[in-house]
């Protein structure tokens, strides 16, 4: 028997790795959700993007045996379907959020068609570097294996924060987001910069789909992901489009995820399914609290206007 | 040719190309193309039996593209319909097995009005929220289908559980007198009849009252609406109630005409798929009827084009997808137009 205190340390040791594993994705998909919606635009369909790049990023790294080569191709097919994305979206009377949804049965339909002959083989995983060497205690060891693609999510995400800030593309990208009649006025090409912007958001996401099936939770299959794509739009909402509050709130949504699985670890089954809902319930309450101000602080002014 | 064939034309167009596009996908993967379109015409509309397979599965199509579309009346664009559907079974089932003694009149009643009071208290309180404390209501509704697939298994694996159940976990069976019955002599539920009623009435509801017109006001100019003294936040969460009332009655069918039983099956994508009918009927509600149609057939004649020609099961999502794009990638085709006779003029 483990006493009481071993048992919270094991299941906090298990939501720290949890949050960093199950956060990865997140960390990526809703990178790329930020950029896209800074631009003015939501892009719900990166559901689909995500589970296309995991599809594709599996392929490749088993057809070229190079798991990076994968990570390549799962953002490529972001860029496309970002590029879909773009282009019906810039058609005068389409709605971003309609094209979104047709975009993720689209894009879920095409990678489990395409990906039908992927569930068998096993691709070689990406690389994971042990930083828990100095710990005798196995668990803190496995938590403490970080993927590289989190350290790159990591060093992206105040690399995101000052391209908005400091340099002239993202003022283009920002400008573009607050007022079409002020970049134009800028002489910007507003539709040009969003679609740069979702289609780079797109390739965000899709490496997000291939750490999904190149490293956590591993292999391809038809569950691999539950709905991290859709969450992203309201962890940039929670995250008020700041890319390193994204980082924050990637790490807390990974965290509540694993909650679930590490209270069932140490015997405590009580309430599986409410702890999974806990990132919801928290983003719900925390939109509900943030919102008795007008337009929220952050928030692109294109998508406060509708 | 005379403008007003431009409503029918176009969405056909849209239809043709986007079988066309599935033929070259399916044609790549190594099918007969010809014979796939056959397969979806037999297994869709070839026999009285495919037809009656495309109308039960279009009759939730139905009710959830319904909460979508009144809200997009009110200029809210709400996609809460698979949370509806899910919390709306679970209160229809559990409705059921309360009144499991009264008579079948009684007890399906009593289950359509929990479902529809369920869905609909779900979906007004995302116009509410959105009117009063001004958050997003595609994002809390988004949230809201989460919360309520976690409800459902919590309670279905948990407290509800009907230990007999063992691969899916499922509430106790509803009285089998109590299961919706079938439409005359077909195997049609009276889901589908649901579904024609709820269109036929929000139609004459938004077309033909004073309350359709606060709607169109609400959703046309808020100020102006503000201005002439109609009372916006109480029809925007009215509005939104109706929608999301019709989602819970989805799931009430689902549960008294299919499963019998609340369980995970409720969150098979009738509401995801529902969004996206009402935007191609373009939240005209007697629109939807032939779109649901429609989106019903592919989901009927999914198995047999599978079965005939060893395509994935994903084929039809494809399809779906392929269609829904070409829909949407139209509308911009109308606007143009819409814009060229506004110059024109």
């Amino acid at each position: 028997m483990i006493d009481d205190g071993g048992q919270w340390l094991t299941v906090l040791i298990a939501v720290l790795g949890g949050a960093i594993r199950v956060g990865t994705p997140f960390l990526f998909v809703s990178l790329g959700e930020c950029l896209t919606e800074k631009s003015g635009r939501i892009n719900l369909g990166l559901e689909g993007t995500l589970i296309m790049g995991a599809m594709a990023g599996y392929g490749v790294a088993w057809i070229s045996g190079s798991p990076w080569l994968g990570v390549l191709a799962a953002g490529a097919a972001g860029v496309v379907l970002g590029f879909v994305h773009a282009l019906l979206c810039q058609q005068p009377r389409v709605n971003d959020i309609a094209v979104g949804i047709a975009l993720m049965i689209l894009g879920t339909g095409l990678a489990f068609f395409i990906g039908k002959p992927l569930i068998q083989p096993s691709a070689p995983h990406l690389p994971a570097l042990s930083l828990g060497g100095w710990s005798d205690n196995p668990a803190l060891r496995a938590a403490l294996e970080i993927n590289v693609l989190f350290i790159i999510g990591v060093i992206l995400a105040p690399t995101l924060a000052w391209f908005f800030r400091s340099t002239r593309w993202g003022l283009a990208v920002r400008t573009v987001g607050e007022s079409d009649d002020a970049a134009r006025a800028m002489g910007l090409n507003v539709n040009g910069v969003r679609m740069l912007a979702t289609m780079a958001g797109g390739f965000l996401a899709g490496v997000g789909g291939a750490f999904l099936s190149l490293y956590y939770p591993g292999g391809w299959s038809e569950g691999l992901s539950s709905g991290q794509g859709l969450m992203a739009v309201a962890l940039v909402i929670f995250a008020r489009w700041d890319p390193v509050r994204c980082l924050y709130a990637s790490l807390l949504f990974g965290g509540a995820g694993a909650l679930g699985p590490s209270l069932q670890a140490v015997g405590v089954t009580w309430g599986y399914y409410l702890f999974n809902a806990a990132p919801y319930v928290l983003t719900l309450a925390l939109m509900i609290a943030a919102s008795s101000t007008k337009v929220r602080s952050g928030m692109p002014g294109s998508l406060a206007a509708r | 040719m005379p403008l007003q064939l431009f409503p029918f034309l176009i969405p056909i167009t849209a239809l043709a190309l986007a079988l066309v596009l599935f033929g070259g996908f399916v044609a790549l993967a190594g099918a007969n193309v010809l014979e796939v379109y056959h397969s979806i015409y037999r297994g869709a509309f070839g026999s009285w039996f495919s037809w009656q397979n495309t109308l039960t599965s279009a009759a939730p199509l139905m009710l959830t593209a319904l909460c979508t579309a009144l809200p997009a009346r009110l200029g809210l664009i709400v996609i809460g319909g698979e949370g509806a559907v899910v919390l709306g079974g679970l209160a229809a089932a559990l409705t059921g097995l309360a009144l499991i003694d009264a008579g079948p009149w009684v007890a399906l009643t009593g289950m359509a009005l929990a479902a529809m009071l369920t869905g609909g208290l779900l979906i007004g309180l995302v116009g509410w929220l959105r009117y009063s404390r001004n958050v997003n209501e595609t994002i809390s509704s988004l949230l809201f289908n989460y919360i309520g697939i976690a409800i459902l298994s919590f309670l279905v694996i948990g407290p509800l559980r009907d230990p007999a159940t063992l691969n899916k976990p499922s509430t106790h069976h509803i009285a089998d007198t109590h299961m919706l019955g079938a439409l005359g002599e077909s195997s049609i539920h009276w889901g589908f009849g649901y579904g024609l009623i709820a269109c036929v009435i929000l139609w004459v509801l938004y077309k033909r009252t004073t309350f359709g017109f606060a709607v169109d006001m609400v959703g046309g100019n808020v100020r102006a609406a503000k201005l002439s003294g109609l009372p916006v936040g109480r029809t925007i969460v009215l509005g939104c109630m109706m929608g999301g009332a019709a989602a819970g009655l989805a799931g009430m069918v689902e549960v008294a005409a299919v499963h019998g039983r609340a369980n995970t099956s409720l969150n098979a994508g009738y509401g995801y798929e529902g969004i996206l009918i009402a935007f191609a009927a373009r939240h005209h509600p007697l629109a939807i009827i032939p779109m649901a149609i429609l989106f019903g057939g592919i989901r009927a004649a999914s198995g047999l084009m599978q079965r005939d020609h060893d395509l994935p099961d994903a084929t039809s999502l494809v399809l779906q997808g392929i269609i829904f794009i070409l829909i949407l990638a139209s509308e911009a085709v109308f606007a143009r137009l819409a814009s060229r006779r506004g110059r024109a003029a």
